[in-house]
């Protein structure tokens, strides 16, 4: 969390009363989303209701033992982030404390209250490298230099966004802390590494523009079936058991995005302790390097303060936005969005709002559309271009997608992957239901997998759902009277949507090979099983009875494909095996 | 300093509303002296500089305007020491086993703060509960919060007390290189009736379990408000003798029902707007506060688990409480009624269960290498079977293929043999695997598509299906 450095330090107050995370006090002169500390511990929180001498704040900490009579001390200036080297390979909580920071400072596992800790090492020295000499016009927004942040990250320096600009006075290389000046204006105006923005206001960009890169997942389905652009959006909802998490985890795993931003809102403590544990051990599919070197983590479990939860999907899309400024692709994930959601519920009813629909605030709609239209495709402030892609996940009470959160989410997002606890159950992984799922932008991405994957993308992609359509329909009479009493054609058309779901759906995440399936390899499976079904439908024309054309040796094999390493092989001999079996029979 | 006023304004079911001249920290305990000698004790709820809102823990019955209010100026804390094991103890952590009074080596704040997520260790040790359809199918693990989802007239309570008498860890029955670790079980009732406690009580007796387990009693005529403390209770004994000396904790938590009853009577009585179905909108919070005291720290012994225990109200899994805790826990394990009914002990349902910590806990060095395809094949196979009975009751099994014919043998036989153990038999993790080769083998070699190859070379049981076959 930012130090307010500059603060005109207004008028303290008292407290008046306490309930829970909510605290009122008198006397505070403080604006709108003023960070506050409260009581004589000087727990963190903010303004968010005025009401004559009246101030309503929403604490980050816990209350307990907290008595009116306390001190209310103002900062003046909102919640803020600090943005600069140092915030990749860091896990915060929801107002930016660095958890790893914490345990050091209270020397103990357990979060303890009212401490603070800067968002960014404010003392560790980065080795600067301009990119502008003395002379050079720079304004708002621009790149003044370079820090090797992470073997994967080259982090720019940029004149803040609330800056003039001006000319560059003096601009060195050298070792220096996040606080020392870099780059000097000749308006006076000294540049540093460091710069804060407030976390409820976007950062100011030139144009949105329409995506048309794919963020590629390595997940089959996904990436298959119903692709995400970059600066797109998504939302995942599903019960509880039906693989969110592992679905998100993978995302942030495998997307090929340069920087990810993982918000573990209202997460279980093991999963994030997992994520912690697992990522600094995996690889970038893309680089090579650990993927921590390209991660930012936000850890709010639980039961953690239900305020902090409230604050963290804006933290993290503030530092995802900054990056995006550098001119990267940044995904952010947040699991979550619902926990988000009932912590405005829980904040909202301590206030005693009118509630709308089950208890969420009025302005759920609009705090969710706020949240995901800073998601985009944009052409920077300085010239760069950039994206955030949001990808949300939505845990419906119930799995009942009629709910609130779920409906208002689906009004804004583009890609919806549906998951299903009825595929959960049967260990259909991952299990994203490809009858209710859907990607508006699967048209404008079209051109990009033509491009460069194969031309026939579109094609084969269009004959796998028609398959898996004709599949859903011939179901529901296979329901009432059993397989074998179909035609041939159609008994054949339900074995090749079988392999289209086993072998092609389904992705083991647990699997060394199988856990990352590039575009080329999801369209090479896919193909294969295109190829039984061709020969299989030939042979079947010529007369061999659909008995036999299910009951092939070689033809399970393609169940084993997301397992080959070396899967090009493997799938040439694999076809031209089906093709000699296949036509051995007639 | 103890402050004390005679001025209470309003009494209202649980809460208690007084005025005070000196300022009263939130979640403060209280006692109220309701003048014939009956000390009651609560807590802060709300606090404002002219008015305070308390929660009695014990029953507002009998407290008038005339009753005292004393603020104790601390927080409900618990006394912990080792000697707690074996004891049984109120709802509100006072002994009533007739033993002596508890001897504290520390008090601690009850509301456990968050454990830093930085500082937990993943919990990847495998338990063995003795249970195949939990072991082979949701493995527990150390540190893990895995909830049972029952309804009434089910055996959870069974299922239950065979977890907390077979549950160990491999490695402690070959060898005993970690000393200092021991078991223990924390049993938190809230509201349970008389006799259950006696089938949980007669237990720890009978199998000798009481000496290490510590019991929280609220019992169904114990004031419902004094449930909101028991799991706190409990949990904080838990966490002192996990993480300050080495014990690994298991906690059971029963009914959990009971407990957000209590929490939507406090929020009913507070005016507070309700959430889902009149439970307050603060449960999933409260909830978690409660189950993400699971886990293991690192550099610390010791490790607490928990299973709490849930009925859920007309076997609806959609319903705000088994919906926010599976929300919370990893993952969960539903008893089902058919299966009860068939005489299957204990009547787990697997489909619907899960346990969300088991792939990091098992394979080679922690169960063994085909763990993991086995339970994905069992998975898919039973799904498969269960499908096709409804099938089955329309065309008829003449009207089926072999293959699915198989299926339905494979379904009945994977309940029969595998699920129904009975509540005393303690299966090994190598029993449990070889008896799911047994009926994997009834299928042929090429449907088990889950399972690696060289596996299926190992452990498929050649004959079998030439015996099913000869039918």
């Amino acid at each position: 969390m930012s130090q307010a450095t500059e603060s005109d330090v207004r008028e303290d107050g008292v407290i008046d009363s306490v309930s829970g995370p909510v605290v009122t006090a008198t006397g505070l002169d403080a604006r709108m989303n003023d960070v506050v500390y409260v009581g004589s511990e000087g727990l963190m929180g903010e303004v968010i209701e005025i009401e004559g001498d009246i101030t309503t704040i929403q604490v980050y900490e816990e209350t307990s033992d907290v008595s009116p009579g306390e001190p209310v001390e103002g900062t003046g200036s909102p919640l803020s982030v600090d943005l600069g080297p140092g915030m990749l390979d860091a896990i915060y909580d929801g107002v930016q404390r660095p958890l790893d920071v914490l345990e050091e400072k209270m020397g103990s596992p357990y979060l303890d209250r009212g401490v603070d800790a800067p968002g960014i090492d404010l003392e560790k020295t980065w080795e600067f490298e301009p990119e502008v000499e003395a002379g050079d016009e720079v304004s708002s927004g621009d790149i003044v230099g370079t820090v090797p942040e992470t073997p994967s990250i080259d982090h720019k320096v940029m004149v803040p966004p609330d800056s003039e600009g001006g000319e560059v006075v003096a601009a060195e290389s050298g070792n220096f802390t996040v606080e020392e000046p870099v780059v000097e204006l000749d308006t006076g105006e000294e540049i540093k590494m460091r710069q804060e923005w407030p976390v409820r206001q976007q950062r100011p960009s030139e144009e949105k523009q329409t995506p048309t890169t794919p963020l590629i997942s390595g997940q089959r389905v996904l990436d298959g079936l119903f692709p995400i652009a970059k600066g797109g959006t998504a939302a995942i909802p599903g019960p509880f058991g039906s693989g969110k998490t592992v679905t998100q985890h993978q995302l942030a795993k495998w997307a090929d995005a340069d920087i990810v931003v993982y918000v573990g809102c209202g997460e279980r403590g093991n999963e994030m302790t997992e994520v912690i544990e697992d990522f600094p051990e995996l690889e970038d599919p893309t680089t090579g390097n650990a993927l921590m070197d390209r991660t930012c983590l936000i850890a709010n479990t639980s039961n953690m303060p239900v305020a902090a939860r409230e604050s963290c999907v804006y933290t993290g899309i503030t530092i995802a936005e900054y990056f995006r400024d550098m001119g990267y692709d940044v995904a952010l994930m947040a699991d979550s969005t619902s926990r988000w959601a009932e912590a405005m519920r829980e904040i909202s009813s301590r206030l005693e709002e009118m509630p709308g629909e089950e208890g969420y605030p009025a302005y759920l709609a609009a705090r969710l559309s706020e949240f995901y239209e800073r998601a985009g495709y944009f052409q920077n402030i300085n010239g760069s271009e950039g994206s955030v892609s949001v990808i949300g996940a939505v845990s419906p009470p119930g799995g009942d997608f009629s709910e609130p959160v779920t409906q208002n989410t689906l009004r804004i997002v583009k890609t919806f992957w549906a998951l299903d606890a009825d595929l959960a159950e049967r260990r259909h992984f991952p299990s994203i239901n490809w009858n209710e799922s859907y990607s508006l932008y699967r048209d404008q991405l079209d051109p990009w997998f033509v491009e460069n994957v194969r031309d026939d993308w579109p094609e084969k992609r269009q004959w796998g759902i028609d398959t898996l359509d004709e599949e859903a329909e011939l179901q529901e009479i296979v329901q009432l009277v059993g397989k074998d009493a179909l035609p041939e054609d159609q008994q054949l058309t339900l074995e090749v949507a079988r392999y289209l779901r086993e072998a092609w759906l389904q992705q083991n995440a647990f699997h060394p090979t199988d856990t990352y399936c590039e575009p080329e390899k999801t369209y090479r499976v896919l193909d294969a099983i295109k190829t039984y079904n061709d020969e299989a439908f030939d042979a079947l024309d010529a007369g061999v009875p659909v008995e036999e054309l299910t009951d092939l040796e070689t033809v399970p094999r393609l169940n084993r494909i997301g397992v080959q390493e070396e899967y090009n092989e493997y799938i040439d001999e694999l076809e031209a095996d089906i093709e000699s079996e296949i036509q051995e029979l007639y | 300093m103890k402050k004390e006023y005679e001025t209470i304004t309003e009494i209202s079911g649980p809460l208690v509303f007084a005025e005070i001249d000196e300022p009263v920290g939130y979640d403060e305990i209280v006692e109220i002296d309701t003048g014939d000698g009956d000390v009651r004790r609560g807590q802060v709820l709300e606090s404002t500089s002219d008015y305070v809102a308390i929660q009695v823990f014990e029953g507002t019955t009998g407290i008038d305007r005339n009753s005292s209010v004393r603020f104790l100026g601390e927080t409900m804390k618990m006394k912990l020491t080792e000697d707690l094991l074996g004891r049984v103890l109120s709802g509100s952590g006072d002994p009533i086993d007739g033993g002596p009074e508890i001897e504290p080596d520390e008090r601690r704040d009850i509301v456990g703060k968050a454990i830093n997520p930085y500082s937990r260790e993943y919990p990847e040790e495998f338990i063995q509960t003795g249970v195949s359809g939990i072991d082979g199918m949701n493995t527990l693990v150390r540190g893990q919060k895995l909830p049972i989802f029952s309804a009434s007239g089910l055996p959870h309570n069974d299922l239950a007390l065979q977890i907390a008498r077979q549950a160990s860890v491999p490695e402690e029955e070959e060898g005993d290189d970690d000393e200092g670790s021991e078991f223990a079980v924390i049993f938190g009732a809230m509201g349970i009736t008389q006799e259950e406690a006696n089938e949980f009580m007669d237990d720890f007796e009978r199998t000798g379990a009481l000496e290490r387990s510590v019991v929280f009693m609220n019992l169904a005529d114990d004031p419902a408000v004094e449930r909101t403390l028991t799991p706190r209770l409990a949990l904080t004994t838990a966490e002192y003798l996990a993480f300050d000396k080495g014990y690994h904790v298991l906690v059971i938590l029963t009914d959990m029902t009971n407990y957000c009853e209590a929490l939507r009577e406090i929020g009913a009585a507070r005016e507070e707007v309700p959430g889902r179905r009149g439970y307050p909108g603060y449960m999933y919070t409260d909830l978690a506060q409660l189950y993400e005291r699971a886990g293991r720290i690192e550099g610390r012994e010791g490790s607490v688990t928990q299973i709490p225990i849930l009925t859920m109200p007309g076997d609806d899994d959609t319903h705000p409480i088994p919906d926010l805790t599976g929300y919370i826990t990893e993952g969960q394990i539903y008893i089902d009624r058919d299966l009860n009914s068939q005489g299957i002990e204990p009547p787990i349902n697997v489909l619907p269960s899960l346990s969300r910590l088991m792939d990091d806990g098992i394979g080679e060095g922690l169960t063994r290498a085909d763990h993991a395809d086995v339970k994905d094949q069992i998975f898919a196979a039973y799904a498969e079977g269960e499908d096709l009975r409804d099938l089955v009751n329309i065309v008829g099994r003449e009207a089926l293929s072999d293959l699915d014919n198989k299926y339905l043998d494979f379904a009945d036989r994977f309940e029969t043999e595998f699920v129904d153990q009975g509540i005393d038999t303690d299966r090994s993790i190598d029993e449990t695997l070889e008896l799911g080769w047994d009926l994997l083998s009834m299928l042929p070699k090429d449907a088990l598509n889950r399972i690696d190859e060289d596996l299926i070379e190992e452990h498929y049981r050649e004959d079998e299906t030439q015996e099913v076959t000869a039918d």
